[in-house]
Protein backbone atom coordinates (compact mmCIF):
# COMPACT_ATOMS: atom_id res chain seq x y z
CA UNK A 1 0.00 0.00 0.00
CA UNK A 2 2.97 2.31 0.75
CA UNK A 3 4.80 0.91 -1.94
CA UNK A 4 2.16 2.43 -3.79
CA UNK A 5 1.59 5.43 -2.62
CA UNK A 6 5.24 6.02 -3.39
CA UNK A 7 4.77 4.80 -7.07
CA UNK A 8 1.85 7.11 -7.61
CA UNK A 9 4.01 9.98 -5.49
CA UNK A 10 6.70 9.96 -7.82
CA UNK A 11 5.04 9.58 -11.18
CA UNK A 12 2.85 12.65 -9.92
CA UNK A 13 6.11 14.41 -9.63
CA UNK A 14 7.18 13.09 -12.71
CA UNK A 15 4.53 14.73 -14.63
CA UNK A 16 4.56 17.98 -12.74
CA UNK A 17 7.87 17.92 -13.74
CA UNK A 18 7.23 17.64 -17.51
CA UNK A 19 4.18 20.37 -17.03
CA UNK A 20 6.38 22.63 -15.80
CA UNK A 21 8.74 22.01 -18.87
CA UNK A 22 5.82 22.31 -21.01
CA UNK A 23 4.34 24.98 -19.61
CA UNK A 24 6.17 28.35 -21.21
CA UNK A 25 4.18 26.40 -24.16
CA UNK A 26 1.27 26.94 -23.07
CA UNK A 27 1.38 29.78 -21.59
CA UNK A 28 2.17 31.75 -24.89
CA UNK A 29 -0.50 29.91 -26.75
CA UNK A 30 -2.81 31.12 -23.84
CA UNK A 31 -1.84 34.58 -24.82
CA UNK A 32 1.04 35.33 -22.02
CA UNK A 33 3.73 37.71 -23.49
CA UNK A 34 6.63 35.61 -24.78
CA UNK A 35 9.90 38.25 -23.85
CA UNK A 36 8.71 37.59 -20.44
CA UNK A 37 10.03 33.82 -21.05
CA UNK A 38 14.09 33.46 -20.62
CA UNK A 39 15.13 32.45 -23.59
CA UNK A 40 16.50 29.07 -22.24
CA UNK A 41 13.14 28.16 -21.09
CA UNK A 42 11.81 27.20 -25.00
CA UNK A 43 15.17 24.19 -25.86
CA UNK A 44 14.10 23.30 -22.19
CA UNK A 45 10.61 22.78 -22.80
CA UNK A 46 10.82 21.75 -26.50
CA UNK A 47 12.99 18.57 -24.75
CA UNK A 48 10.37 17.71 -22.26
CA UNK A 49 7.60 17.96 -24.88
CA UNK A 50 9.57 15.77 -27.32
CA UNK A 51 10.35 12.97 -24.35
CA UNK A 52 6.58 13.20 -23.99
CA UNK A 53 6.16 12.67 -27.46
CA UNK A 54 8.67 10.08 -27.72
CA UNK A 55 7.22 8.00 -25.18
CA UNK A 56 3.58 8.02 -26.55
CA UNK A 57 4.41 7.61 -30.23
CA UNK A 58 5.42 4.08 -29.96
CA UNK A 59 2.98 2.83 -28.11
CA UNK A 60 0.57 4.62 -30.74
CA UNK A 61 2.53 2.78 -33.20
CA UNK A 62 3.45 6.20 -35.00
CA UNK A 63 6.94 8.16 -35.59
CA UNK A 64 6.80 11.20 -33.74
CA UNK A 65 7.24 13.57 -37.01
CA UNK A 66 3.47 13.67 -37.72
CA UNK A 67 2.92 15.02 -33.63
CA UNK A 68 5.98 17.17 -33.41
CA UNK A 69 5.22 19.66 -36.52
CA UNK A 70 1.86 20.92 -35.58
CA UNK A 71 2.35 20.49 -32.04
CA UNK A 72 5.60 22.42 -31.62
CA UNK A 73 4.86 24.70 -34.31
CA UNK A 74 1.42 25.08 -32.76
CA UNK A 75 1.96 26.15 -29.29
CA UNK A 76 6.29 27.35 -29.44
CA UNK A 77 7.47 31.23 -30.71
CA UNK A 78 9.75 28.98 -33.40
CA UNK A 79 9.29 30.23 -36.95
CA UNK A 80 7.63 27.22 -39.09
CA UNK A 81 10.14 26.53 -41.23
CA UNK A 82 12.62 25.70 -38.21
CA UNK A 83 10.26 23.48 -36.93
CA UNK A 84 9.70 21.62 -40.51
CA UNK A 85 13.85 21.30 -40.46
CA UNK A 86 13.83 19.90 -37.19
CA UNK A 87 10.69 17.45 -37.62
CA UNK A 88 12.63 16.16 -40.31
CA UNK A 89 15.29 15.29 -38.28
CA UNK A 90 13.49 14.29 -35.34
CA UNK A 91 11.98 11.43 -37.88
CA UNK A 92 15.25 11.25 -39.33
CA UNK A 93 17.02 9.92 -36.26
CA UNK A 94 13.84 8.01 -35.07
CA UNK A 95 13.93 6.34 -38.52
CA UNK A 96 18.28 5.51 -38.52
CA UNK A 97 17.67 4.15 -34.96
CA UNK A 98 15.30 1.73 -35.69
CA UNK A 99 16.37 0.57 -39.62
CA UNK A 100 19.23 -2.02 -38.24
CA UNK A 101 17.20 -3.73 -35.94
CA UNK A 102 14.46 -3.81 -38.67
CA UNK A 103 16.71 -4.59 -41.47
CA UNK A 104 18.52 -7.59 -39.35
CA UNK A 105 15.06 -8.86 -37.85
CA UNK A 106 13.90 -9.10 -41.54
CA UNK A 107 11.07 -6.66 -40.54
CA UNK A 108 12.22 -4.36 -43.54
CA UNK A 109 12.53 -5.35 -46.63
CA UNK A 110 15.86 -4.33 -49.07
CA UNK A 111 14.17 -5.19 -51.86
CA UNK A 112 10.79 -4.11 -51.36
CA UNK A 113 12.01 -0.96 -50.15
CA UNK A 114 14.50 0.58 -52.65
CA UNK A 115 12.35 0.92 -55.87
CA UNK A 116 9.83 2.83 -53.73
CA UNK A 117 12.58 4.82 -52.15
CA UNK A 118 13.93 6.26 -54.97
CA UNK A 119 10.75 8.64 -56.02
CA UNK A 120 9.69 9.63 -52.77
CA UNK A 121 13.01 10.72 -52.09
CA UNK A 122 12.64 12.90 -55.27
CA UNK A 123 9.07 13.86 -54.06
CA UNK A 124 10.28 14.59 -50.66
CA UNK A 125 13.05 17.05 -52.25
CA UNK A 126 10.39 18.84 -54.83
CA UNK A 127 8.39 19.18 -51.47
CA UNK A 128 10.45 20.44 -49.28
CA UNK A 129 11.56 23.48 -51.93
CA UNK A 130 8.19 24.11 -52.57
CA UNK A 131 7.25 23.86 -48.74
CA UNK A 132 9.58 26.70 -48.63
CA UNK A 133 9.02 28.47 -50.92
CA UNK A 134 5.18 29.02 -49.74
CA UNK A 135 3.98 31.52 -47.55
CA UNK A 136 4.12 30.36 -44.19
CA UNK A 137 0.24 30.83 -43.91
CA UNK A 138 -0.65 29.03 -46.83
CA UNK A 139 2.03 26.13 -45.48
CA UNK A 140 -0.08 26.82 -41.80
CA UNK A 141 -3.41 26.19 -43.32
CA UNK A 142 -2.17 23.01 -45.67
CA UNK A 143 -0.45 21.85 -42.83
CA UNK A 144 -4.16 22.13 -40.60
CA UNK A 145 -5.79 20.14 -43.14
CA UNK A 146 -3.78 17.42 -43.58
CA UNK A 147 -2.75 16.52 -39.89
CA UNK A 148 -6.59 16.93 -39.49
CA UNK A 149 -6.89 14.30 -42.21
CA UNK A 150 -4.45 12.44 -40.88
CA UNK A 151 -6.43 11.81 -37.20
CA UNK A 152 -9.17 10.89 -38.98
CA UNK A 153 -7.55 8.41 -41.62
CA UNK A 154 -5.69 6.82 -37.75
CA UNK A 155 -9.01 6.66 -36.38
CA UNK A 156 -10.59 5.15 -39.28
CA UNK A 157 -8.16 3.02 -41.75
CA UNK A 158 -8.33 -0.73 -41.83
CA UNK A 159 -5.55 -3.33 -41.76
CA UNK A 160 -5.33 -6.34 -43.03
CA UNK A 161 -2.44 -8.79 -41.31
CA UNK A 162 -1.65 -11.01 -43.95
CA UNK A 163 -3.37 -9.72 -46.93
CA UNK A 164 -3.90 -12.11 -50.23
CA UNK A 165 -2.19 -10.82 -53.06
CA UNK A 166 -3.86 -13.92 -55.44
CA UNK A 167 -1.86 -11.69 -59.21
CA UNK A 168 1.37 -10.18 -58.17
CA UNK A 169 1.91 -7.80 -60.72
CA UNK A 170 4.32 -8.23 -63.76
CA UNK A 171 7.02 -5.12 -62.18
CA UNK A 172 6.55 -6.47 -58.69
CA UNK A 173 7.90 -9.92 -60.12
CA UNK A 174 10.83 -8.76 -62.61
CA UNK A 175 12.02 -6.96 -59.29
CA UNK A 176 11.30 -10.03 -57.54
CA UNK A 177 9.81 -8.28 -54.62
CA UNK A 178 8.42 -11.12 -52.33
CA UNK A 179 9.88 -12.93 -49.01
CA UNK A 180 8.71 -15.36 -46.57
CA UNK A 181 7.66 -14.17 -42.92
CA UNK A 182 7.66 -15.95 -39.97
CA UNK A 183 5.00 -14.78 -37.72
CA UNK A 184 5.81 -15.30 -33.99
CA UNK A 185 2.25 -15.09 -32.67
CA UNK A 186 0.69 -17.52 -34.97
CA UNK A 187 3.69 -19.74 -35.34
CA UNK A 188 3.70 -20.21 -39.10
CA UNK A 189 5.78 -18.75 -42.43
CA UNK A 190 4.27 -16.50 -43.94
CA UNK A 191 4.63 -15.97 -48.46
CA UNK A 192 4.18 -12.74 -49.11
CA UNK A 193 4.72 -10.77 -52.46
CA UNK A 194 3.30 -7.77 -53.74
CA UNK A 195 0.73 -6.11 -56.53
CA UNK A 196 -0.18 -2.73 -57.63
CA UNK A 197 3.61 -2.30 -57.55
CA UNK A 198 3.12 0.92 -60.30
CA UNK A 199 0.32 2.17 -58.15
CA UNK A 200 2.34 1.78 -54.84
CA UNK A 201 5.30 3.85 -56.21
CA UNK A 202 3.23 6.58 -57.21
CA UNK A 203 1.73 6.55 -54.25
CA UNK A 204 4.92 6.93 -52.33
CA UNK A 205 6.20 9.73 -54.74
CA UNK A 206 2.74 11.68 -53.77
CA UNK A 207 3.82 10.57 -50.00
CA UNK A 208 7.08 11.94 -49.92
CA UNK A 209 5.87 15.38 -51.41
CA UNK A 210 3.96 15.26 -48.46
CA UNK A 211 7.10 14.84 -46.20
CA UNK A 212 9.01 17.53 -48.03
CA UNK A 213 6.59 20.11 -47.66
CA UNK A 214 5.41 19.42 -43.99
CA UNK A 215 8.40 18.10 -42.45
CA UNK A 216 6.79 15.35 -41.28
CA UNK A 217 7.86 11.68 -41.17
CA UNK A 218 5.31 9.75 -43.41
CA UNK A 219 4.55 6.35 -41.72
CA UNK A 220 1.16 7.05 -41.17
CA UNK A 221 0.77 7.07 -44.92
CA UNK A 222 3.46 4.65 -45.83
CA UNK A 223 2.11 2.03 -43.89
CA UNK A 224 -1.46 1.80 -45.05
CA UNK A 225 0.08 2.04 -48.30
CA UNK A 226 2.28 -0.85 -48.35
CA UNK A 227 -0.32 -3.01 -46.66
CA UNK A 228 -3.32 -2.11 -47.80
CA UNK A 229 -2.37 -1.46 -51.91
CA UNK A 230 0.58 -3.53 -52.33
CA UNK A 231 -0.31 -6.10 -50.34
CA UNK A 232 2.83 -6.70 -47.84
CA UNK A 233 1.80 -8.16 -43.95
CA UNK A 234 1.41 -5.41 -41.72
CA UNK A 235 4.55 -5.88 -39.58
CA UNK A 236 6.99 -5.91 -42.86
CA UNK A 237 4.72 -3.21 -44.05
CA UNK A 238 5.86 -0.83 -40.54
CA UNK A 239 9.17 -2.65 -40.69
CA UNK A 240 9.76 -1.55 -44.28
CA UNK A 241 8.18 1.86 -43.87
CA UNK A 242 10.46 2.24 -40.82
CA UNK A 243 13.77 1.76 -42.88
CA UNK A 244 11.83 4.21 -45.96
CA UNK A 245 12.15 6.56 -43.66
CA UNK A 246 15.77 6.84 -43.02
CA UNK A 247 16.64 7.74 -46.76
CA UNK A 248 13.00 9.62 -47.94
CA UNK A 249 13.45 11.91 -44.93
CA UNK A 250 17.70 12.60 -45.22
CA UNK A 251 16.62 13.90 -49.14
CA UNK A 252 14.28 16.84 -47.43
CA UNK A 253 16.21 17.21 -44.75
CA UNK A 254 19.15 18.47 -46.96
CA UNK A 255 17.17 20.78 -48.35
CA UNK A 256 16.42 21.90 -45.08
CA UNK A 257 20.14 22.20 -44.09
CA UNK A 258 21.45 24.00 -47.45
CA UNK A 259 18.49 26.31 -47.21
CA UNK A 260 20.01 27.14 -43.80
CA UNK A 261 16.45 26.23 -41.80
CA UNK A 262 18.37 24.37 -39.01
CA UNK A 263 18.85 25.78 -35.73
CA UNK A 264 20.64 23.96 -33.67
CA UNK A 265 19.35 24.67 -30.70
CA UNK A 266 15.76 23.39 -31.48
CA UNK A 267 16.87 20.84 -34.02
CA UNK A 268 19.17 18.87 -31.43
CA UNK A 269 17.26 18.79 -28.22
CA UNK A 270 14.01 17.66 -30.06
CA UNK A 271 16.32 14.79 -31.55
CA UNK A 272 17.29 13.96 -28.43
CA UNK A 273 14.33 14.10 -26.21
CA UNK A 274 12.25 11.94 -28.97
CA UNK A 275 14.97 9.34 -28.66
CA UNK A 276 14.75 9.11 -24.59
CA UNK A 277 11.34 9.19 -24.58
CA UNK A 278 11.00 6.24 -27.37
CA UNK A 279 13.26 4.52 -25.66
CA UNK A 280 10.73 4.96 -22.12
CA UNK A 281 7.75 3.82 -24.70
CA UNK A 282 9.21 1.04 -26.04
CA UNK A 283 9.03 -0.27 -22.01
CA UNK A 284 6.34 1.29 -21.66
CA UNK A 285 3.89 -0.97 -24.42
CA UNK A 286 4.20 -3.64 -22.08
CA UNK A 287 1.59 -1.88 -19.31
CA UNK A 288 0.15 0.81 -21.67
CA UNK A 289 -3.04 0.02 -23.37
CA UNK A 290 -2.31 0.51 -26.82
CA UNK A 291 -6.03 1.45 -27.49
CA UNK A 292 -6.27 4.11 -25.29
CA UNK A 293 -2.93 6.01 -26.48
CA UNK A 294 -3.75 5.98 -30.02
CA UNK A 295 -7.14 7.53 -29.00
CA UNK A 296 -5.13 10.47 -26.78
CA UNK A 297 -2.71 10.90 -30.19
CA UNK A 298 -5.59 11.12 -32.49
CA UNK A 299 -7.03 13.95 -30.20
CA UNK A 300 -3.33 15.60 -30.14
CA UNK A 301 -3.77 15.73 -33.72
CA UNK A 302 -7.29 17.31 -33.96
CA UNK A 303 -5.90 19.61 -31.18
CA UNK A 304 -2.36 20.21 -33.24
CA UNK A 305 -4.36 20.21 -36.67
CA UNK A 306 -7.06 22.90 -35.89
CA UNK A 307 -4.17 25.01 -33.89
CA UNK A 308 -2.69 25.25 -37.09
CA UNK A 309 -5.37 25.75 -39.65
CA UNK A 310 -6.56 28.58 -37.03
CA UNK A 311 -2.86 30.03 -37.27
CA UNK A 312 -2.52 29.51 -41.11
CA UNK A 313 -6.03 31.40 -40.99
CA UNK A 314 -5.23 34.43 -38.89
CA UNK A 315 -8.02 33.55 -36.27
CA UNK A 316 -5.62 32.34 -33.45
CA UNK A 317 -2.15 33.85 -33.71
CA UNK B 1 10.32 -17.24 -23.79
CA UNK B 2 8.14 -15.11 -26.55
CA UNK B 3 10.00 -15.71 -29.80
CA UNK B 4 10.95 -12.79 -32.26
CA UNK B 5 9.13 -12.28 -35.17
CA UNK B 6 11.53 -12.62 -37.95
CA UNK B 7 11.74 -14.16 -41.59
CA UNK B 8 12.41 -17.67 -42.44
CA UNK B 9 15.69 -19.16 -42.32
CA UNK B 10 17.61 -17.36 -44.95
CA UNK B 11 14.84 -15.25 -45.36
CA UNK B 12 17.59 -12.03 -44.95
CA UNK B 13 19.94 -11.36 -47.68
CA UNK B 14 23.45 -10.62 -47.21
CA UNK B 15 23.12 -7.34 -48.54
CA UNK B 16 20.57 -6.22 -46.31
CA UNK B 17 22.99 -7.73 -43.61
CA UNK B 18 25.59 -5.68 -44.62
CA UNK B 19 23.73 -2.74 -45.00
CA UNK B 20 22.37 -2.96 -41.74
CA UNK B 21 26.00 -3.08 -40.04
CA UNK B 22 27.00 -0.19 -41.56
CA UNK B 23 23.92 1.56 -41.14
CA UNK B 24 24.36 0.95 -37.67
CA UNK B 25 28.23 2.17 -37.19
CA UNK B 26 27.01 5.59 -39.36
CA UNK B 27 23.61 6.35 -36.77
CA UNK B 28 25.67 5.86 -33.52
CA UNK B 29 28.74 7.71 -34.70
CA UNK B 30 26.24 10.86 -35.99
CA UNK B 31 24.52 10.85 -32.41
CA UNK B 32 27.91 10.75 -30.66
CA UNK B 33 28.64 13.49 -32.72
CA UNK B 34 25.30 15.14 -32.66
CA UNK B 35 25.39 14.61 -28.69
CA UNK B 36 29.18 16.05 -28.36
CA UNK B 37 28.93 19.06 -30.37
CA UNK B 38 26.26 20.53 -28.53
CA UNK B 39 27.33 19.93 -25.19
CA UNK B 40 30.20 21.65 -26.56
CA UNK B 41 28.13 24.52 -27.32
CA UNK B 42 26.14 24.76 -24.69
CA UNK B 43 28.83 24.52 -22.44
CA UNK B 44 30.34 27.50 -24.32
CA UNK B 45 33.90 25.75 -25.20
CA UNK B 46 33.98 27.92 -28.36
CA UNK B 47 32.39 31.32 -29.14
CA UNK B 48 29.10 31.43 -31.02
CA UNK B 49 27.88 32.88 -33.92
CA UNK B 50 24.39 33.64 -32.69
CA UNK B 51 24.55 35.31 -29.26
CA UNK B 52 21.96 33.55 -27.04
CA UNK B 53 20.22 36.38 -26.04
CA UNK B 54 19.30 36.77 -30.04
CA UNK B 55 17.79 33.60 -30.30
CA UNK B 56 14.31 34.17 -29.37
CA UNK B 57 14.47 37.06 -32.18
CA UNK B 58 15.88 34.92 -34.63
CA UNK B 59 14.41 31.71 -34.66
CA UNK B 60 10.75 33.34 -34.74
CA UNK B 61 12.10 34.86 -38.35
CA UNK B 62 11.34 32.88 -41.55
CA UNK B 63 14.62 31.49 -42.85
CA UNK B 64 14.89 34.45 -45.65
CA UNK B 65 15.07 36.97 -43.15
CA UNK B 66 17.00 34.77 -40.03
CA UNK B 67 19.90 34.65 -42.75
CA UNK B 68 19.90 38.03 -43.58
CA UNK B 69 19.80 39.35 -40.05
CA UNK B 70 22.29 36.31 -38.27
CA UNK B 71 24.81 36.14 -41.19
CA UNK B 72 24.58 32.43 -41.25
CA UNK B 73 25.64 30.63 -44.59
CA UNK B 74 23.96 28.54 -46.99
CA UNK B 75 24.75 25.74 -48.70
CA UNK B 76 27.90 24.47 -47.73
CA UNK B 77 29.31 27.57 -46.47
CA UNK B 78 29.18 26.12 -42.57
CA UNK B 79 32.15 24.40 -43.30
CA UNK B 80 34.37 27.07 -42.83
CA UNK B 81 32.77 28.70 -39.58
CA UNK B 82 33.47 25.21 -38.02
CA UNK B 83 35.15 27.32 -35.02
CA UNK B 84 31.64 28.68 -33.81
CA UNK B 85 30.16 26.20 -31.02
CA UNK B 86 26.54 27.01 -32.98
CA UNK B 87 27.67 25.77 -36.30
CA UNK B 88 29.79 22.95 -35.12
CA UNK B 89 26.31 21.81 -33.13
CA UNK B 90 25.24 21.28 -36.81
CA UNK B 91 27.95 18.54 -37.68
CA UNK B 92 26.43 15.76 -36.29
CA UNK B 93 22.76 16.48 -38.23
CA UNK B 94 25.04 16.58 -41.01
CA UNK B 95 26.57 13.26 -40.56
CA UNK B 96 22.98 11.93 -39.84
CA UNK B 97 21.30 12.88 -42.84
CA UNK B 98 24.63 11.78 -45.03
CA UNK B 99 24.67 8.53 -43.43
CA UNK B 100 22.62 6.04 -46.07
CA UNK B 101 24.86 7.33 -48.91
CA UNK B 102 27.93 5.54 -47.35
CA UNK B 103 25.55 1.95 -47.00
CA UNK B 104 23.91 2.42 -50.28
CA UNK B 105 27.29 2.64 -52.18
CA UNK B 106 28.42 -0.61 -50.48
CA UNK B 107 24.65 -1.63 -51.55
CA UNK B 108 25.36 -1.34 -54.90
CA UNK B 109 28.52 -2.80 -54.97
CA UNK B 110 26.84 -5.67 -53.05
CA UNK B 111 24.41 -5.96 -55.76
CA UNK B 112 26.85 -5.50 -58.76
CA UNK B 113 28.83 -8.00 -57.55
CA UNK B 114 26.00 -10.78 -57.50
CA UNK B 115 24.92 -9.17 -60.76
CA UNK B 116 21.94 -7.90 -60.08
CA UNK B 117 21.39 -4.74 -62.32
CA UNK B 118 18.12 -3.92 -61.65
CA UNK B 119 19.07 -3.30 -57.97
CA UNK B 120 22.40 -1.72 -58.62
CA UNK B 121 20.81 1.04 -61.16
CA UNK B 122 18.18 1.52 -58.18
CA UNK B 123 21.26 2.06 -55.35
CA UNK B 124 23.37 4.11 -57.90
CA UNK B 125 19.99 6.41 -58.98
CA UNK B 126 18.99 6.63 -55.35
CA UNK B 127 22.79 7.12 -54.63
CA UNK B 128 23.00 10.22 -56.95
CA UNK B 129 19.31 12.01 -55.86
CA UNK B 130 21.11 11.74 -52.17
CA UNK B 131 24.54 13.47 -53.48
CA UNK B 132 22.60 15.94 -55.76
CA UNK B 133 20.12 16.98 -52.76
CA UNK B 134 23.34 17.14 -50.45
CA UNK B 135 25.44 18.98 -52.53
CA UNK B 136 23.01 21.99 -52.65
CA UNK B 137 22.10 22.37 -56.06
CA UNK B 138 18.32 22.43 -54.93
CA UNK B 139 18.92 24.69 -51.87
CA UNK B 140 21.67 27.38 -51.58
CA UNK B 141 20.25 29.91 -54.01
Amino acid sequence: MNNNRHTAHHRLRGWAALFALTSPALACAAGAPEAAVPWWLWPLALFGVCFVLGMIAVPAGIGGGVLFVPIVSGFFPFHLDFVRGAGLLVALASALAAGPGLLRGGLADLRLALPLTLLASVGAIIGALVGLALPTAVVEVALGITILCIAVLMWSAKRSEFPDVTRPDSLGVALRICGVFHDAQSGRDVDWRVHRTPLGIGLFAGVGVLAGVFGLGAGWANVPVLNLVMGVPLKVSAGTSGFILSIVDSAAAWVYINKGALLAIIAVPSVIGIMLGAFIGARLLRVLRASAIRRLVIAMLLLAGARALMKGMGWWT
Amino acid sequence: MKPMDSPARGGISPEQLLYARILDYGMKAGLAVLIAGFAAYLGGALPVQLPFEELPRLWALPVGDYLRDSGMPMGWGWLAMLDRGDVLALTGIVLLAGVSVPCLVVLAFAYAGRGDWAYFGIALALIGVLVLAASGVFGSH
